[in-house]
């Protein structure tokens, strides 16, 4: 069947906001399917609401929606577009579940929209886990004794069939979320209860539990002639037990033998059949007893997923396009393999080399979270290792994850083989520590269920077996064919070999052009996660735009930039300065880029200019001039920038000194690490001592490096700025004003563009500082710098980052200018003035008039036992963009695509601090004015009161029940505004504020914050926001007439921060 | 430490490694690569490896052990294993024992620590040679010179190594279709296929003529898999002749070329085989792929004398027989794999349906031959 002809325009659903259990691989499988569609010659309607993919870059789709990813605004898109198709599987679950939800309520059958790739039944088969039971029984296949539950009630009588330990397994929820293991019965009762509470249909699956059963997954792709092909088998290293997304997974599986594999293969391509997914890529998992060989299917994704991103990068087989080929009517034999370009896609891939992919986790951003490792994800990140090997792979991996700390291992062998016994992310440093120790294998299998095979592996390499030694690194191509036909794609990883007599035999086809390497960011990590990617995707663009060959270093196998379409050569391997040493031996590049992969480039500048790389752009002398507090604290000095009072110290004592000289309240942190780690704010010495014993901050055993000690700015005005600099010119890109108050991450706080609340003078201030320090530090490219004003005169520089920053897409996107883009530009030499930027970024500002919220979005729902409080420390995983015409509406599509629905109506409980008293009251009149009932505590309720607006008083946790958090968990209240103080304020909080969450309920903590909401809500009363397309929202800004008419809209308020 | 050993191909090209498998081991033979991750054993013991030496591309052979179960004859016939790593474990369930071990029970030599996929760029650009096996010490002009007095493939008779001097009649006491099978080298999958259906199997010497066989009133005749050249088996070519027309024919690998050969058609050499689990291949009647296990060092010309089959139209052969027409197709390189008789009962297909090892998707293709008779 060749391309089809009755569909013109596709709309294209992405997964929104990076979240844990739903990360950047779905802008990867996005991008592809997009980029293929449109080569195909389609119209692409693309709604997203996560402004740093790649994916919702402009050229990417005929018209792209920054939009909540809820039912009604993509049915508005719908509307107004008239798609005659929906695809849906290659936006995770979210996509899917849109899909379900507008089928359902009648919108696709509306405006005659088919859905395309997936169909509704094969949907409800395979994410509905009971009927998935059921189609699989049908089938004849095994699947773990289970119940489906619904109440409380049902799970006790459920419990007597399973029996304990038991799995509790909500349904429709992304990455296992609300499920877990049960061991005890109590244990048991909690997780049915969150269990129900996470799933959208109200409805956990309690399962017969196969811990320590082997587990595996298969990758397959079947197109509407119903040829079936396994792309790829992922074996978990972790059994079953721990979720596939926070296992260490090895590509292929490596200890079935081939008839056991291929029973595995034939039960997937039943399920695949039997579910009835028409085409396209599903993922299957399997748990198989290592004892017997007998095969339970777990579970399927009849979609592109996490793992099917990750087959693709380990075999060359790119699922989501050709899923997206398939969507369209080709078959699999009709579709080439672009790797090869002469065998079609109708085959195996046949892997040569051993991938390992590992979870990178954060949960020491959680403090309260327990830090075991259970059949709900919790890792934020991972990174991928190509080796020849096993063993090559796996230090390759464990090399890539960049950790901050070293893991120690206690020394006690007693407390080690305890250790082993719960799954916790630094497992494997216990699991060499115990065997380097002269554990024995079989304990270390029993204890940890691990395969003995991996155990002896593992066990080779605690012995000291190096995989490395004696051979030489030789750059071998990944082909998906084990070198049976020449391979076109150049994607590239090295392995180490016994040398021919010439040296090592490469693979590499270097050619004649001068090249360029760009050093991307490694795994995603709470504080550097896909918006470092985007721009290394935009560099690698521009760089070969230029006529140079773009060479990408990268070992994320979520991301684009590991797309071998992305550049000309790309080299998968992990950012360690030796390793990227042995890419640029071979490429022999023009300059490296480091500007662009966060803070793990970055990290390597000066160690390569030391090895006589060049450098493109911003001068490694300037990096260090930032990045060195006292340096940059001298330098702003010089400029005559204010910065704040500040102190560094080496030793606790040393920092209890500097503290009083600097003033309380004061900001530590140790020197070194991106996202604010280990960042806190303390008011008093006392505070101070405690955070230094419990960091060990500055003691030698402790985390290496210098603590910093910043004098607090209370109270402050918090702006981000992204700047572009030649050398001799300056350009603001976007200026951005935080929601928050500083002392809140800037990657954790809502901003808007364009800044509500600046005069004129102020903003020119600011501009100019940012010129300054752009210059004085001889910036060439791109330079980030976030002020803190206080008061309407006082402006501080916090800090500046001479590289490209988290808010580079989404002001980009907002103001119309690919700023990655640009700035390498600058960096191969191009000036300022020749592209013709003035009108744009000058200090007119761009023409558009359309207002862009940027909102955070936090992984608290992950974590239910740690405090959502925001603070000094990054913890989001993911941001949204909501734009309209005015603050108050973009703030409340902001805060719907982050899944925080303001209510329009309801309940409105508020608890605030003195301080914020006299705000929160007048937010409260007018919420009640909009027909809001106000619940405050004591306090609060009081103060409100006295301005004549009725609030009825709820008692504190201590004062006895039914008080808040039971009125919060019954359900009773709609939104939370709850500001702590620095001080004792936080513990009352927390158990409120755990509730909010853990109901799903919107909870403002912060005063800017609550008033923006308040703001959004008066806005929302006035029926739905105006929807445009970024691509006319462009126009606008770039000042074309046609499309500026409708942008009249309410002049736009201004925030009281 | 392990002793050094390294690999010598006809043109000199040398890879060093380490001895595994048997100690001391060296042997000269083909060198073939096979591209399937898993099912080194059932490789091992094909027969249709027979005289030549296997490199797997998979760099970790030995991962889950032998056992009896992945026998696919009794003996060894490779003369010898490639590997980039060589395992020796057996914690799998169904393992019986360490496959470098039972290598080296064997007596089989094998070579580990290699760069595989050099050495496979190597032959795929340069084609299938002659190559050696040698202990480290062993002068490389020595080892030439052995490598060079081993005879090549073509012309070559391996079956008489392989096929049994006597006919064995298998479930003698059944009651289905009695199949007459001229044994050059059947794999144990095969066989067991075949026995699955309810067929009666008797296994023939490759010499057994046609009207030895014809006189055992077979209600088919089965041509197996088998080594080496089909140019080098005229007998069995001409005993296949007599039968065709007779009695239905069908034919799996070497027993397809024959059957091939037998009504008129040319077999040439592949410059390197097919050996590996994921060939596609079409039903061109069904326009269902399936993805193949397959293990051929040559195949069968198209009607004008070409090695790939160019467009969709079908393609017929014009023989003594009446017309035969292709029925499968190899997806990767275009090259014949299966054909039908049309007008007397016969079929064949190049690749291996009964997998063993690899994917059951062609299992369908026994059904298909039993359902002709
Ligand atoms: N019956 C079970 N016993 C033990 N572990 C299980 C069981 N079912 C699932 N798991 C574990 O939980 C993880 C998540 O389950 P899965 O069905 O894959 O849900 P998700 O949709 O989150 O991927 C699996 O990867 C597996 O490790
Ligand atoms: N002196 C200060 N006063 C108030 N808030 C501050 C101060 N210094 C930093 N912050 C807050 O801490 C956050 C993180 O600090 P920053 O220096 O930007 O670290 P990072 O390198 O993690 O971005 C800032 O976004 C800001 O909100
Ligand atoms: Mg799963
Ligand atoms: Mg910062």
């Amino acid at each position: 069947m060749p391309r089809r002809g009755d569909i013109e325009k596709i709309l294209v659903i992405g997964s929104g906001p990076i979240v844990i259990g739903q990360a950047a691989e779905f802008d990867y499988s996005g991008a592809q399917a997009c980029k293929v569609l449109l080569e195909e010659g389609y119209e692409v309607v693309l709604v997203n609401s996560n402004p740093a993919t790649i994916m919702t870059d402009p050229e990417f789709a005929t018209a792209t929606y920054i939009e909540p990813l809820e039912p009604e605004s993509v049915a508005r898109v719908i509307e107004r577009e008239r798609p005659d198709a929906l695809l849906p599987t290659l936006g995770g679950g979210t996509a899917l579940n849109l899909a379900r939800a507008l089928t359902e309520d009648g919108t696709l059958a509306r405006f005659g929209v088919e859905l395309i790739g997936a169909d509704y039944e094969a949907i409800q088969r395979a994410e509905d886990r009971l009927r998935f039971r059921d189609t699989m029984q049908a089938a004849g296949l095994a699947v773990p004794r289970s119940s489906v539950v619904a109440s409380i009630a049902e799970g006790e009588r459920a419990l007597e069939r399973v029996g304990l330990p038991a799995i509790v397994r909500p349904g429709f929820t992304m990455g296992g979320e609300g499920g877990g293991i049960a061991r005890s019965h109590a244990e048991y009762r909690e997780r049915v209860a969150e269990g129900l509470a996470a799933s959208p249909i109200g409805q956990v699956l309690v399962e017969q539990s196969l811990i320590g059963w082997g587990e595996f997954e298969l990758e397959l792709m079947r197109d509407a002639r119903d040829n079936v092909v396994v792309v790829c088998s992922i074996e978990n290293v972790d059994p079953m037990g721990v979720h596939t997304g926070d296992s260490v997974t090895v590509a292929p599986q490596q200890t079935l033998s081939d008839a056991q594999y291929q029973r595995l293969r034939d039960q997937a391509k039943t399920v695949i059949r039997a579910v009835g997914v028409e085409t396209g890529g599903s993922n299957i998992q399997f748990a198989v007893d290592p004892a017997s060989g007998e095969i339970v299917v777990i579970e399927m994704n009849p979609r592109v997923s996490r793992s099917s991103a990750l087959a693709s990068k380990a075999t060359g087989f790119p699922i989501a396009k050709i899923a997206a080929r398939l969507a369209v009517g080709y078959a699999l034999d009709e579709i080439d393999n672009d790797i090869t370009r002469r065998t079609p896609a109708s085959f195996e891939p046949a892997i040569d080399y051993v991938v390992v992919k590992w979870p990178r986790f954060a949960f020491e951003k959680f403090p309260g979270s327990d830090g075991a490792l259970s059949t709900h994800m919790q890792s934020v990140g991972e990174t991928m290792a190509i080796g020849r090997t096993f063993k090559q792979a796996f230090v390759k991996a464990m090399r890539s994850r960049e950790l901050d700390l070293p893991v120690v291992a206690p020394a006690d062998p007693a407390e080690l083989l305890e250790r082993l016994e719960i799954s916790t992310p630094d497992r494997y440093e216990l699991l060499l520590a115990a065997l380097a120790g002269g554990v024995a294998e079989a304990e270390v299998c029993a204890r940890t269920g691990i395969d003995p095979w991996f155990v002896a592996e593992i066990a080779a390499l605690a012995r000291g077996e190096d995989p490395e030694a004696g051979l030489a690194r030789t750059f071998k191509a990944v082909d998906t064919c084990a070198a049976e036909f020449e391979a076109e794609t150049p994607y590239y990883y090295s392995g180490f070999e016994a040398p021919g007599p010439e040296g090592p035999r490469h693979e590499v086809r270097r050619g004649e052009r001068a090249s360029v390497v760009i050093l991307g960011s490694g795994p995603n990590r709470i504080g550097q996660g896909i918006e470092f990617d985007y721009c290394c995707v935009h560099a690698a663009m521009t760089v070969r735009a230029s006529g140079r060959d773009a060479v990408m270093i990268n070992c994320n196998p979520e991301t684009v930039s590991t797309d071998y379409d992305t550049s000309d050569r790309l080299y998968f391997e992990p950012l360690t300065l030796t390793d990227v040493l042995g890419v640029i031996e071979l490429e022999r590049p023009e300059g490296v880029i480091v500007q662009f992969g966060g803070q793990t480039p970055l990290k390597l500048a000066r160690e390569l200019v030391d090895a006589g790389v060049p450098l493109l752009g911003t001068p490694v002398e300037a990096i260090d001039r930032a990045e060195d507090r006292p340096r940059f604290g001298r330098l702003c000095a010089e400029l005559g920038l204010r910065t704040p009072a500040y102190a560094t110290a080496e030793s606790p004592q040393d920092a209890l000194d500097a503290a009083e000289r600097v003033g309380y309240p004061l900001l530590v942190r140790p020197s070194y690490v991106l996202g604010g780690r280990a960042m806190e704010i303390c008011y008093s010495s006392d505070a101070l001592a405690d955070y230094l014993s419990r960091t060990g901050a500055g003691t030698p055993a402790g985390e290496r490096g210098t603590i910093y000690l910043d004098r607090f700015l209370e109270n402050a005005m918090e702006l981000d700025v992204d700047a572009l600099c030649d050398g001799e010119q300056v350009l603001i890109g976007g200026l951005m004003q935080h929601v928050e108050e500083a002392g809140i991450h800037s990657g954790d706080s809502a901003c808007v563009i364009p800044p509500m609340s600046l005069g004129p003078d102020m903003l020119a201030q600011v501009r100019q500082a940012t010129e300054q320090l752009a210059l004085a530090l001889g910036v060439v490219g791109l330079m980030n710098v976030q002020f803190a004003v206080r008061g309407e005169e006082e402006l501080y520089v916090i800090e500046a980052n001479p590289r490209a920053s988290r808010t580079v897409p989404f002001v980009s996107k907002t103001v119309g200018v690919p700023l990655a883009k640009v700035a390498c530009r600058l960096m191969l030499g191009e000036r300022l003035r020749d592209l013709g930027l003035e009108e744009r970024l000058g200090p007119g500002g761009p023409k558009g008039r359309h207002v862009a919220v940027k909102e955070a979005v936090l992984p608290f729902d992950r974590f239910p036992r740690a405090d959502s409080l925001l603070g000094p420390e990054m913890k989001s995983t993911g941001e949204v963009m909501g734009v309209a015409a005015d603050y108050p509406a973009a703030f409340g599509k902001a805060q719907a695509a982050a899944g925080a629905t303001l209510p329009s109506a309801g309940a409105v409980f508020v608890s605030v601090t003195d301080y914020d008293k006299p705000s929160a009251t007048q937010l409260a009149a007018s919420l009640h004015d909009l027909g809001f009932r106000i619940l405050a505590t004591r306090g609060t309720a009081h103060a409100i009161r006295r301005l004549g607006v009725p609030a009825e008083r709820l008692q504190k946790r201590g004062e006895g029940s039914p008080n808040v958090v039971d009125r919060i968990e019954s359900g009773e209240v709609d939104l939370v505004i709850n500001t702590p103080t620095g001080s004792g304020a936080r513990a009352d909080g927390y158990e409120i504020r755990r509730a909010a969450v853990a109901r799903g309920i919107p909870c403002v903590t912060t005063m800017t914050g609550a008033t923006a909401a308040q703001r959004a809500i008066v806005a929302m009363s006035r029926g739905p926001a105006d929807l445009r397309s970024l691509q006319e929202l462009h126009a606008e800004a770039a000042g074309h007439a046609e499309a500026a008419g409708h942008a009249e809209a309410a002049g736009t308020p201004k925030t009281p921060a | 430490m392990p002793a050094s050993a390294y690999l010598l191909l006809e043109d000199g090209e040398r890879f060093d490694g380490v001895a595994a498998g048997a100690t001391g081991g060296e042997s000269t033979g083909e060198v073939v690569f096979n591209t399937a991750m898993s099912g080194y054993q059932e490789a091992v013991t094909d027969p249709s490896y027979r005289g030549q030496i296997i490199i797997f591309t998979y760099p970790l052979i030995g991962n889950y052990g032998v056992s009896a179960a992945a026998q696919e004859s009794d003996a060894v016939h490779a003369r010898a294993v490639v590997m980039r790593e060589g395992i020796d474990r057996e914690d799998a369930f169904e393992a019986e024992g360490g496959w470098l071990t039972w290598l080296a029970d064997c007596d089989v030599p094998a070579i580990a620590g290699v760069d595989t996929r050099a050495l496979v760029r190597h032959i795929r650009e340069r084609g299938a040679m002659r190559g050696g096996i040698f202990a480290g010490e062993t002068a490389a002009d020595d080892a030439l010179e052995r490598v060079l007095a081993e005879p090549t493939i073509d012309g070559r008779d391996l079956v008489a190594e392989v096929s049994p001097s006597e006919p064995t009649l298998l479930d003698a006491d059944g009651s289905g279709p009695l199949l007459a099978c001229i044994d050059t080298g059947i794999k144990g999958s095969i066989v067991s296929h075949l026995r699955s259906r309810g067929a009666r199997l008797e296994l023939h010497p490759y010499r057994t003529g046609a009207a030895e066989l014809l006189e055992r009133h077979p209600d088919a005749v089965f041509l197996a898999n088998g080594p080496g050249d089909p140019g080098a088996l005229d007998q069995v070519v001409d005993t296949v002749r007599e039968l065709v027309g007779r009695v239905p024919v069908f034919g799996i690998c070497l027993g397809h070329q024959l059957l091939c050969r037998a009504i008129g058609l040319e077999t040439f050499k592949l410059p390197f085989g097919h050996h590996g689990a994921n060939h596609p291949v079409k039903d061109l009647a069904s326009g269902a792929i399936d993805i193949t296990s397959q293990n051929h060092g040559y195949a069968v010309l198209g009607p004008g004398g070409e090695r790939t089959i160019a467009g969709e139209d079908p393609v017929r052969w014009e023989t003594d027989f009446g017309t035969a027409e292709l029925s499968h197709l190899n997806l990767y390189d275009r090259t014949v794999e299966g054909l039908v008789l049309r007008d007397v009962a016969g079929a064949t297909v190049q690749y291996h349906p009964e997998a063993g090892p690899g994917p059951h998707d062609a299992e369908h293709v026994f059904d298909s031959f039993l359902a002709m008779i």
